[in-house]
């Protein structure tokens, strides 16, 4: 784009012909033009309006745009090529004080308002900003006239293998816009090439990802959270094993834009749980450089490594959110991420205390990652409504339920040991005679969603935990 | 005004940096070479037998650790290997 030429000093009308009031003015500019004033005349809708004086072209909206027009007609002095004074719509006698010409327009009502700018009409806000603003510092990539832009996207491998939405500068305009950080603060280093990530390249990958601008705060959440040391997001993605990022979101956030905590609430058809999810993986793939095969050595992978993302139904939920158990109040939005695979059904249909079913849980929690290893894994347990309405009928609240889930999830050495069992794998022989703990405390996460109808809990293992592995982290939405 | 669609680069826009090789050892007699343990699970099993054939062929052993498996060498560690060792191996194992 050339850049537009300075504007010139002297009296500058923007206007347009679809506009009655610039149609209305166009004599008194005539009258301004013969009195000798100078005077430019920018036209946004048709370059041969107001015709005497001869408007110059602005059907691209530069000047519009750089001169941050608002409304038409829009008559401004500028004196040293700066701006001195802006007048909006027609009136007579600010017109006359302006101009110095007196008597305008004499059978015109003394004074009319404008019309809404071309510049600020729908949609044309961010285009303006894309072609002319500076506010943008990503490299800009051309497509090709016979590229397909979704198949080009695929080819420069920017993609988790389903299409992606074209990140446009428009687009990354509009979901820069869900937040009121600025475009080129750095977010965190993003594994595994600890590469930089400024909020602009978040936005681009949410752009990619499907979201929209309003999910964006919870992208930029997780994004912070994944960079968090003892999250260990290098480890968690270079591992062999099969898990990753899965993104919990507790607050008023949730409902506010949208995302599932009920039916199906760890399954597909939400866009705001199945994009954000997505967007942190596509950071982690695109800034990140954390691609399968590569440094991404997972042996199976799972299905929530396209997205795992999903919030705690707290309004029907008996219990204390997870947000305000990891320490945050009630009324702050949050993003618990947890390194974890795919989630696994548990069903008990028909306890009815809750000894007995948290005795079915805790036989299922037992086979996380293999039932004869314990402490190395932590787990979210996802408690549904109606079995969370038995706890809660017997008087349980969350902590409850995890002391005692925790209580019977204390396994004897001896049937863990290597080779107990006629299974070779489990703990080193000289643990016989110890009692260990399925669990550590805080490694027991507790969430309640799910649909109204089921007896069932789901079950999410997580990844090595503590110092050598993961660790789940919380950190506040901001805007 | 039917331009061509433009997009914004969602990668961190890097290019890796091409480094030569070294050049490949004509022997690990006399030479030092390092056994990075990476704290895998019987990492320091696999270790100890390669010790013991890098010995028989003449070669000096020098033992390092990574604090974690799940986490990059610190950069003081790789330092150290790369100013010790003509060569290293680094044991992946489970």
């Amino acid at each position: 784009m050339p850049p537009q030429s300075a504007v010139p000093d002297g009296l500058v009308a923007v206007v347009k012909r679809s506009c009655p009031t610039c149609e209305l003015v166009a004599p008194v500019l005539r009258q301004i033009a013969a009195a000798g004033v100078p005077l430019t005349v920018y036209s946004q809708d048709d370059p041969s309006f107001p015709g005497d004086p001869a408007a110059v072209d602005d059907r691209r909206l530069e000047v519009s745009y750089r001169l941050s027009i608002d409304a038409v007609p829009t008559l401004l002095r500028f004196a040293d090529g700066a701006e001195v004074r802006r007048l909006e719509g027609w009136r007579r006698d600010h017109w006359q004080e302006l101009t110095g010409v007196g008597d305008l327009g004499p059978e015109l009502p003394p004074h009319r308002p404008g019309c809404g700018s071309l510049s600020v009409a729908p949609g044309a806000a961010e285009r303006l900003e894309a072609l002319y603003g500076n506010g943008l510092g990503a490299r800009r990539i051309e497509l090709g006239s016979a590229e397909d832009e979704f198949e080009a996207l695929f080819e420069r491998g920017w993609t988790d293998g389903l299409p992606v939405v074209p990140p446009t500068p428009e687009r990354v305009l509009r979901m820069l816009g869900g937040t009121a950080r600025a475009a080129d603060e750095v977010i965190g280093e993003i594994p595994p090439n600890l590469a930089p990530c400024s909020v602009e390249k978040a936005a681009i990958n949410a752009v990619l990802a499907g979201c929209k601008p309003e999910y964006f705060p919870v992208v930029l959440a997780a994004v912070e959270a994944s960079c968090r040391e003892e999250f260990g997001m290098h480890g968690l993605l270079a591992t062999t094993l099969s898990h990753g990022p899965v993104v919990i979101v507790n607050g008023p956030i949730a409902r506010r834009i949208g995302m599932n905590s009920g039916v199906n609430v760890l399954g597909q058809g939400n866009r705001a749980n199945a994009t954000i999810g997505r967007a942190l993986q596509l950071v982690v793939r695109n800034v990140g450089g954390g691609r399968p095969g590569e440094v991404d050595r997972a042996c199976f992978g799972n299905p929530g490594k396209y997205t795992l993302c999903f919030a705690e139904d707290e309004e029907g939920s008996p219990w204390t959110p997870l947000s305000v158990e990891r320490g945050f109040p009630p009324e702050t939005s949050t993003v618990t991420l947890f390194g974890g695979e795919g989630p696994r059904v548990v069903v008990d249909q028909l306890s009815r205390t809750p000894e007995s079913l948290a005795s079915s849980l805790a036989a299922c929690l037992k086979t996380v990652i293999h039932p004869k290893l314990p402490m190395a894994f932590d787990v979210v347990l996802v408690v549904s409504p109606e079995h969370a309405r038995v706890f809660h009928h017997g008087g349980w609240d969350k902590a409850r339920l995890r002391n005692e889930l925790l209580g019977r999830l204390m396994l004897p050495g001896a049937e863990i040991v290597r080779g107990a069992g006629g299974i070779a794998e489990g703990v080193p022989e000289g643990m016989q005679g110890r009692t260990l703990p399925k669990f550590r405390p805080e490694g027991l996460l507790i969430v309640h969603a799910g649909g109204s109808a089921g007896l069932f809990s789901a079950i999410l293992g997580g990844w090595v935990n503590g110092q050598t592995g993961t660790n789940p982290v919380t950190v506040e939405i901001r805007s | 005004m039917n331009e061509n669609l433009v997009v914004l680069d969602p990668t961190d826009e890097s290019s890796p940096a091409a480094r030569e090789r070294v050049e490949r050892l004509d022997g690990v007699a006399g030479k030092t070479i390092g056994l990075l343990d990476i704290s895998k699970a019987r990492g320091d099993v696999f270790l100890a037998r390669i010790a013991e054939l890098l010995a028989d062929r003449g070669a000096a052993v020098e033992h390092f650790r990574k604090p974690t498996f799940a986490r990059l060498a610190p950069v003081d560690l790789r330092q150290e290997i790369a100013s010790r060792c003509d060569a290293v191996i680094e044991a992946l194992a489970d």
